[in-house]
């Protein structure tokens, strides 16, 4: 049901690198699972509104108050690499 | 009091004690402190003893899921991904906690992500169940209840997205209790699936999930979509059946392919016990609850997907660099020499970062929302979430509370269900409705199976809010089951 190329579409849009054991298996178990899935589409829910919010409520608004955050040495301690205060990445390169 | 006749008290046994003056809150806090883990259920345990707070919980010793964040402790919510991290703030429920007294003494085990039913899919090693260490704890929130029925800690936080707290408690044999949506804060309890997270308490009793819910609940600030419980939460006290309807669905019970004999039985004569305890037993219809798994595997790994996105070795926790070997912590000189991009970045870090349950769920809930599939996958399943919630509404007009059984099975086996992602699932099946309609619902244990010698859960479930009374006709059930069987 979901072939190969299906899943190296997906594992791209996922940020996600599979070897091809993991490519083989992944479109094995996902075909499964989305066939045990599929059971809802045959239903007929034409008219009925999807779940938004579990809970009726309305736009939560709090009071704009400032209050301190997280430092930035303490938003920073966690960083796999730093530079001048800030997040240090790889360059996007040209792809 | 010796440490073992303290690990022995329910919570709110040797609070009462503390408030007395027959105990010291110190003491009680660290009376867990000794206890050897042999099941594997804690990946953080405390060292040193802080002098406990003043409150109503004083002294209280709690296990909390490594899926909430803690101040100054690590937090690894399972994953690889995020070994290492200390994170610089601590999670809403925790601060309560604490606030209120209790003293966070171990931080437990648990899936990856919150995703999974056995505690298998921890990148830190299997839980065993206390009953049977050959068999698994359930999950996600494996340690937490491994540790309440071991004798870890008397009470613990765990967090449920479709049976997480339920499940495992009742394949542990204790008590837990899945609050409405929004009951309790989600502020630095990690993200799985953002609109059926819901924190909740596994204790020893009823009257122990009361008291921590009591702590527990409440609007904060931090998290838009909390909305406490209007009223205040009443501790059970005594209380009878008489006048309370319980609903049992037809295709929804034990009478469901694939339920265990042991579940069968001691749900029939659970239902038995609430008639004689003055309750009445009625029929009602969950049509759509038998589509309650469809449902969920589509939204909650479609919610996923979205926010495992933040895992991407730029703020926190594993990166992995172009040299697979090159990890985080080796020299940076070397390191920024490597040619790599971005993009490469991120996706080496994730595939060696996430375990293949968590990847598996990425991909479902990444295909589930990608062009051209998403209103036939997450739009149908949200509609079906709908009349899920309407069905609900609908019992509820001719009973009080839905009861089923907790799980289809007692523990199984470790690695029975492993190869097969789809029998895992369906460990979720009696639970996953409930989440799916946001209301509250707990777990007890009704008794040890006839032929597994292994404890069973039964499931009430009330309408949104209704945790007074649900907490009330589960502590008089609770009463009238009279168990009190613990792990060899």
């Amino acid at each position: 049901m979901i072939d190969r190329e299906q899943v190296l579409h997906v594992a791209r849009l996922a940020r996600l690198e599979l070897s091809d054991a993991e490519v083989e298996t992944m479109a094995e178990e996902l075909s499964g699972i989305l066939e045990h899935v599929d059971r809802i589409s045959e239903l007929d829910l034409s008219g009925v509104e999807p779940t938004s919010h579990v809970v009726a409520l309305e736009n939560v608004l709090r009071a704009d108050e400032p209050r301190p955050s997280l430092t930035r040495e303490r938003a920073l301690e966690n960083a796999p690499d730093t530079a001048d205060g800030a997040f240090r990445v790889p360059s996007p390169g040209a792809s | 009091m010796s440490d073992t006749a303290l690990s022995e008290l329910t919570a709110a046994a040797a609070l009462k004690k503390v408030e007395a003056g027959e105990l010291e809150a110190a003491e009680y806090a660290s009376a867990f402190d000794q206890a050897r883990d042999d099941l594997n259920a804690c990946l953080w345990r405390r060292d040193e003893s802080a002098a406990p707070g003043d409150g109503p919980l004083s002294g209280l010793p709690v296990a909390i899921k490594d899926i909430f964040c803690t101040r100054g402790v690590p937090t690894t919510a399972g994953s690889k991904i995020l070994e290492g991290y200390v994170p610089p703030y601590t999670a809403t429920a925790v601060s309560k906690l604490e606030a209120a007294g209790a003293t966070v003494v171990s931080k437990t085990n648990m899936d990856e992500f919150a995703m999974g039913s056995s505690n298998e899919n921890s990148a830190y090693g299997d839980v065993l169940n206390p009953w049977d260490h050959a068999r698994v704890p359930g999950g996600s929130s494996g340690g937490s209840a491994a540790a309440v029925a071991g004798g870890l800690a008397p009470c613990a936080l765990g967090t449920d997205t479709g049976g997480s707290i339920r499940q495992p408690a009742a394949l542990c044999g204790i008590v837990g209790l899945k609050p409405t949506y929004g009951a309790v804060s989600r502020f630095g309890m990690i993200a799985f699936a953002s609109s059926l997270d819901q924190c909740g308490p596994l204790t020893r009793d009823v009257f122990d999930a009361a008291l921590l819910l009591r702590v527990l609940e409440g609007i904060d600030p931090r998290d838009s979509t909390s909305t406490g419980i209007p009223g205040c939460i009443e501790l059970p006290a005594g209380g009878d059946l008489h006048g309370l309807r319980f609903g049992v669905a037809k295709g929804f019970s034990d009478e469901t392919e694939g339920v265990e004999p042991d579940v069968a039985e001691l749900f029939r004569s659970t239902l038995a016990l609430i008639e004689a305890a003055g309750g009445e037993i009625v029929e009602i219809d969950l049509p759509n609850a038998t589509h309650g798994l469809s449902a969920y595997y589509v939204i909650a790994p479609a919610e996923a997907s979205a926010n495992l996105a933040r895992f991407d070795g730029v703020r926190y926790g594993l990166r992995v660099d172009g040299d697979e070997n090159n990890q985080r912590h080796l020299d940076l000189s070397r390191r920024s020499s490597l040619t790599q991009t971005l993009g490469e970045m991120y996706e080496r870090t994730r595939s060696k970062g996430f375990g293949a349950e968590v990847k598996r769920r990425i991909m479902l809930g990444t295909y589930a929302l990608s062009s051209g599939y998403y209103d036939a996958y997450y739009g149908q399943a949200q509609r079906v979430r709908t009349k899920i919630a309407d069905d609900f509404t609908t019992a509820f007009t001719t009973c009080d509370f839905v009861v089923t059984p907790t799980s289809p099975s007692v523990a199984f086996k470790r690695g029975e269900r492993t190869q097969d992602p789809l029998a895992m699932y369906l460990s979720d099946y009696f639970t996953v409705p409930m989440s799916l309609a946001g209301i509250p619902a707990i777990s007890i244990p009704a008794g040890l199976g006839s032929s597994s010698g292994l404890p069973v859960g039964f499931q009430l479930a009330g309408p949104a809010f209704s945790e007074t009374r649900l907490l009330s006709a589960a502590h008089a059930l609770e009463a009238a089951i009279g168990f009190d069987g613990r792990p060899g």
